[in-house]
């Protein structure tokens, strides 16, 4: 069972530090909902008031439509697991799957009985009676999301649980995670600072930067069309080109840049005069002229081979970097350092944001 | 040759095991490439370290110690007959803890200290321990960095004031007419003066108050180092403050607890100064008996033999908590 999670105007307060500001966000039951944002922007935050061990300084948190207002994290709907794990060292395996059963004196056959399904779950059958110390780092993150389902929340919260594991088993966890997540059928609520775990595995992702929720949407939508410049230049790489307005009608704007005119799609709306940064990923440029596309030339610091793809790094005007990423199949000449190369995009492609905060490199 | 004296080959003995394991050690060693210990030290470091140890455990401990088991086997000689036909040895010393050797009844007078001294020392870990985990677990947890150092200094300053006179000025408070008992009858809560050291209560407060800090500090460095995430992971999965408590903190926190409590009872069970100022007048302190074997009685056999029957019962009895908790030697000291 599983149930949705309703944000209505958090704000926590450490002192005079505000952590989170004004969060409003209604997170459907059974979804896999990811809050992405630099460290200290205040997720962390947003989950420890979520499960209970803060109380938010204004509005409040339901949880399956329920004010949870004065119910600890004990007596919470919800389970967490934490980035360190926080698996209990001096217990065996099956002990800390049913550790959340022992205390609600479930009786200890029930409790083997369900340790089993659950290390059979996580593909660990029979390692029950293991310590926690003679498991690998995959196997603990898998022990860690056991012990948190043992209890059966109707809502799971996982705070970066990946980042202590290496690339390869990352990746592979991500899918596990999914797939956990789709077997059980209840609401995750997953903070992550990485970017390509929030876009593979969420519903949506509500993108946070200094307490503020920039954006709540899905990974396509928040990649596509980010809504303010920390977004478009937080998620993924970005080149940010800024600028006044100088021309904007429905179908675009036109951003006078240290670089030139160059024109993109205008979804806010603004007008003549507007500060704005003109966004344009790195693969969506191209070396080469013509085509009727936008277009600009800069000089070329270093071109760096990465197997699937070729970054060339371009100096322009104003000592302005830009990067251009070269897909393999894509062919097209890659330019050599030291050059001058032309670069092309299509204006489909750019977006013109109002000029605003940027994540730090 | 006197029994006594034979006690100082015994140093000859323990460097000359020294040298044995040194010598084994190289010996043992089957890879080439191992080095062994005088071949990594040098000769003259080599024998320097074996003789600086030697010292240290030899003169300093084993020595005096061992010289007090001899004397314990030996009877109670003027200078002159010693080492003569009379100076045998004999468990006579040992014997007359349990019969009195003056009317050859059950000693019960001695046998009742010693019974009451480990039964108090027992007692004032158990309070000891009670009142220092909710503050260990304050200062190392919850408390903020201001707090806990604020509260570091109040537990530490006190100590800076001499035993005995911290026995005194508790026993000025406790008296008929000290600062409590005006206290207690000034706002009618008794007519007369309560006698705080006749029924003990001077004693087991002074006992516990000078081992607070014993037990404090094992306690405190065991729980610091417990990672919060845990608490709050049990906290998360349902549990209520005490079953934390009972499943987390404290079998975290065991090798520190057994520290703690295996000093405080030791120290206890040994302690003289407390017991002699603040004991009640028909209270015998085990330490006090064999105090007065030696400085009163000059009965130095009969007293050391009542040093090793004390020390050897603490031994046995903290060893047995240790394996009842199952707890490592080598944790505890650790």
């Amino acid at each position: 069972m599983s149930a949705g999670v309703d944000l209505e105007g958090v704000t926590v307060r450490f002192g005079k530090f505000t952590a989170v500001d004004n969060a409003n966000l209604a997170i459907k039951g059974g979804e896999f909902f990811s809050f992405l944002g630099p460290s200290g922007c205040g997720k962390t935050t947003i989950l420890r008031t979520v499960s209970g061990f803060l109380d938010p300084s204004a509005g409040r948190v339901k949880i399956g439509g329920q004010d949870m207002v004065g119910i600890g994290p004990n007596k919470r709907p919800t389970a967490l697991i934490f980035q360190n794990l926080a698996l209990f060292p001096l217990m065996t395996v099956a002990e800390n799957i049913a550790y959340g059963l022992r205390v609600r004196g479930v009786d200890k056959k029930t409790r083997r009985k369900k340790a089993g399904e659950l290390l059979d779950l996580i593909a660990l059958p029979d390692q029950g009676d293991k310590l926690v110390s003679e498991l690998s780092g995959g196997q603990k993150q898998r022990v860690a999301i056991a012990r948190a389902l043992a209890v059966e929340p109707k809502v799971l919260l996982l705070d970066e649980p990946l980042s202590a594991l290496d690339l390869k088993l990352r990746q592979h966890m991500r899918n596990e995670l999914r797939a956990i997540q789709q077997r059980v059928g209840i609401t995750f609520i997953y903070i992550t600072h990485d970017q390509g775990e929030a876009l593979t595995m969420s519903d949506r992702i509500a993108v946070m930067s200094d307490g503020v929720i920039e954006q709540v949407a899905d990974g396509k939508t928040v990649y596509d069309n980010p809504e303010t410049s920390f977004v478009a230049s937080f998620v993924g790489e970005n080149n940010g080109f800024a600028g006044l307005v100088t021309k904007a009608d429905t179908s675009g704007a036109v951003v006078e840049t240290a670089l030139g005119s160059l024109r993109g799609r205008n979804p806010k709306g603004l007008r003549t005069g507007d500060k704005a940064i003109l966004f344009i990923r790195p693969e969506s440029l191209h070396m080469g002229t013509g085509k009727a596309m936008e277009g600009f030339s800069a000089a070329v610091k270093n071109v760096a081979f990465e197997g699937n793809a070729t970054h060339v790094f371009l100096q322009g005007p104003a000592k302005k970097n830009i990067t251009v990423t070269v897909g393999r199949g894509q062919g097209g000449d890659i330019p050599t350092q030291g050059n001058m190369a032309n670069v092309q995009f299509d204006p489909a492609l750019a977006l013109v944001l109002p000029e605003g905060k940027l994540a730090r490199e | 040759m006197s029994s006594r004296l034979l006690v100082f080959i015994v140093p000859f003995v323990v460097i000359g095991l020294f040298w044995a394991m040194a010598r084994y050690e190289a010996k043992l060693a089957h890879d080439p490439t191992h080095k062994g210990y005088f071949e990594r030290n040098g000769m003259t470091l080599g024998l320097i370290f074996i003789f600086l140890v030697a010292l240290w455990t030899l003169f300093l401990v084993v020595l005096p110690y061992l010289y007090m088991v001899v004397e314990s086997f030996h009877p109670r000689l003027p200078l002159p007959k010693r080492g003569g036909p009379d100076d045998y040895l004999t468990i006579d010393q040992y014997k007359s803890f349990f019969v009195s050797p003056s009317d050859n009844q059950w000693n019960t007078n001695h046998m009742g200290a010693f019974v009451f001294t480990l039964a108090a020392s027992v007692a004032v870990t158990i309070f000891n321990f009670a009142f220092c985990y909710p503050l260990a677990y304050f200062m190392a947890q919850v408390g903020s960095v201001q707090k806990v150092r604020l509260l570091m200094l109040g537990l530490i300053v006190p100590y800076w004031v001499n035993e005995i006179l911290r026995a005194f000025s508790m026993r000025l408070l406790l008296t008929s007419k000290g600062l409590i008992n005006q206290l207690l009858m000034w706002t009618g809560l008794t007519d007369a003066p309560i006698d705080f050291l006749y029924n003990n209560t001077g004693l087991y407060l002074g006992l516990s108050y000078g081992y607070l800090l014993i037990m404090m500090f094992p306690l405190y460095n065991a729980i610091e180092s417990l990672d919060k995430n845990q608490i709050e992971a049990a906290r998360d999965l349902g549990a209520p403050w005490w079953k934390i408590h009972r499943d987390v903190v404290i079998p975290y926190a065991k090798p520190g607890i057994a520290s703690g409590c295996t000093m405080v009872f030791m120290l206890a069970a040994g302690s003289l100064a407390a017991p002699q100022f603040l004991g009640g007048p028909n209270t015998l302190w085990f330490t006090s008996v064999v105090y007065d074997f030696f400085f009163q009685a000059f009965n130095w056999p009969r007293g050391s033999a009542y040093a090793f029957i004390l020390l050897a019962a603490c031994i046995v009895f903290v060893m047995g908590m240790l394996r009842l908790f199952k707890v490592k030697l080598g944790e505890a000291i650790r």
